[in-house]
């Protein structure tokens, strides 16, 4: 079950997404959140999605894998929902309940703010499902550099994050193995009230806690004995360059821009709210 | 207790590209109160195969059978199936976490709702058999020697009162001296006790000691089953699967290439001291 987290995790296949530039993919997946938020119309959703689609389709990673990030946040999504339909006002209402006002209008934005979490939490899948975890820093690096003048640490940002996302799958493993250990000796995670599993966590917990440590100071101890002191004079075994397939998506990304502006000046044109 | 595994088949990660099959149609039977070594080469799935035996993980397709019966036919009894089968990760020194040594080894009996009188007893009976005097009681298990720490964490696991032992690679990263009072623990649990023991290790010399059987596992399936005597006499198989002969072997073939007239079954130190005793003395 622990197994079924997949933050950061990378699928392993060749597609001309997973060749991109992790920089440009990068500001792409940014402009297209932002553009989610921009978007106010059931079309412009469907033009979206149907965009979308095309991308994970290159991308060559099973739909399964894409969707698996929802699972873990499906919580926030219903509680969006829930907040939507009963706290909008409107003109339409479908039915009133002491403070809780079912209107039509609420309805609606309840469901555009769903599909808009889900496309959200799909197109930053994307970023990660093709991109290696040490692509994607470099990459933030490099885009963080500019800010170095204004004294934002990027290197050490990009450090932290490498060997964050490094230990994301170490200490699921060691989790699970914690876990598996424990409940040989009975342990018990599954049953019991809210106080009584929280206090069942505890053998899962200090063990976890004291590993975390321990690998952070080896760890420590194997970078300073490697020379690493931080950002200075430090040279890359891979310099990133553009290639003419990263111009192409830029490309495509800009007509996708424009193709959205239309079609938002065209709802308004006409007043429609689908 | 005896176990009875049929067709034992588990695929890690099914129908996705990280798919990785770790053990591949496996059938064993261990009897009651025998001494199994269980060895191999790394990733052969060897942690893969005891985790199912007191079902920690399910199997992919086949069954385990305890005492005839399939552990997963009954989710409720897994509990029960734990208890009897007791089972030592690989440096279980990891998963300690009470204030005490007392306290940490008393986690499994009291998950097992005991009596009081039954927990204590069974803890100090517990640090005993590894070898623990009452001085540690109090102490915290984190300022323990690292062989220390592993017997606590074997005690933990001793003090369920498991009929079945199985012991993922205990003395992986101890001196010579933290692994010789582990093994020595346990040789006295199966002496005295009569407990079934399944020992994982990399060190042939430890199962040609201590095993009354050996497994080996090569790539998710049963490569070799028999006495120590028995599978060290196919070295050139085992050598094949990336493991060898207890070293002392060596030594014996070497000196028998060199014309010394020795016996050609030898496989622990004690039994070479004792075969070229007698040879040396016979020349005298």
């Amino acid at each position: 079950m622990i197994r079924d987290i997949t933050i950061g995790q990378y699928y392993p296949v060749n597609s001309p997404i997973h060749n991109m530039d992790a920089r440009v993919k990068l500001i792409i997946t940014f402009l297209f959140i932002l553009t989610l938020f921009f978007i106010n119309t059931f079309l412009g959703y469907v033009f979206v999605i149907l965009c979308m689609s095309a991308v994970i389709k290159t991308s060559k990673v099973p739909l399964k894998f894409m969707l698996k990030g929802i699972k873990g946040i499906l919580i926030i999504i219903l509680f969006t929902a829930f907040i939507n339909v009963f706290m909008t006002r409107g003109e339409h209402i479908l039915f009133e309940w002491g403070i809780f006002t079912v209107t039509i209008e609420g309805i609606l934005i309840a469901i555009k703010m769903c599909i808009r979490i889900v496309l959200l939490v799909v197109g930053s899948s994307i970023l990660t499902l093709t991109t290696t975890p040490i692509q994607l820093t470099d990459g933030i690096e490099y885009i963080l550099r500019p800010f170095k003048k204004i004294g934002v640490p990027a290197h050490e940002i990009a450090m932290m994050m490498t060997i964050a996302l490094r230990f994301i799958p170490t200490l699921l493993d060691e989790t699970d193995k914690i876990m598996k250990a424990q409940q040989a000796r009975g342990a018990d995670f599954d049953s019991g009230n809210l106080f009584q599993r929280a206090k069942s966590l505890i053998p899962i917990l200090v063990p976890l806690f004291i590993s975390s440590f321990r690998r952070a100071d080896e760890l420590a101890m194997a970078m300073e004995a490697r020379c690493y002191h931080g950002d200075e004079n430090r040279t890359r075994m891979n310099v990133m360059v553009l290639k003419s397939s990263d111009y192409k998506a830029v490309v495509i990304l800009a007509i996708y821009c424009i193709a959205l502006i239309i079609l938002r000046f065209l709802a308004a044109r006409f007043s429609f709210i689908w | 207790m005896s176990i009875k595994i049929n067709h034992l088949t588990h695929i890690y990660n099914a129908d996705t590209i990280f798919e990785k099959t770790a053990l591949n149609d496996v059938n064993i039977e261990i009897q009651k109160g025998e001494f199994i070594g269980l060895i191999g080469h790394t990733g052969s799935g060897k942690s893969t195969l005891i985790q199912h035996l007191n079902g920690t993980i399910s199997p992919t397709s086949g069954e385990i059978l305890l005492d005839g019966e399939n552990i997963h036919k009954d989710k409720t009894k897994l509990k029960e199936v734990r208890q009897r089968v007791g089972l030592a990760f690989q440096y279980p020194e990891h998963q300690l976490f009470e204030m005490t040594v007392y306290k940490d080894v008393a986690f499994g009996p009291t998950n097992m709702k005991l009596t009081e009188q039954e927990i204590d007893k069974r803890v100090k009976e517990a640090l005993q058999t590894v070898g623990l005097s009452e001085t540690v009681y109090d102490k915290s298990p984190f300022e323990l020697s690292g062989g220390q720490k592993r017997r606590v964490a074997i005690a933990g696991v001793l003090a369920m009162n498991p009929e079945i032992l199985i012991l993922d690679e205990p003395t992986a990263g101890l001196d010579p001296k933290g692994r010789d009072e582990i093994l020595y623990a346990i040789k006295q649990l199966h002496k005295q006790r009569g407990i079934t023991i399944i020992l994982v290790s990399h060190s042939m010399e430890d199962v040609a000691k201590l095993a009354d059987r050996l497994i080996v596992m090569e790539k998710g399936h049963i490569a070799m089953t028999g006495t120590p005597k028995e599978v060290f006499a196919r070295v050139r198989e085992l050598e094949k699967i990336g493991l060898a002969a207890p070293q002392i072997s060596y030594v014996i073939t070497e000196l028998k290439e060199k014309g010394y007239n020795l016996p050609e079954d030898i496989y622990t130190v004690e039994e070479a001291v004792k075969a070229l005793y007698t040879l040396l003395k016979g020349e005298e």
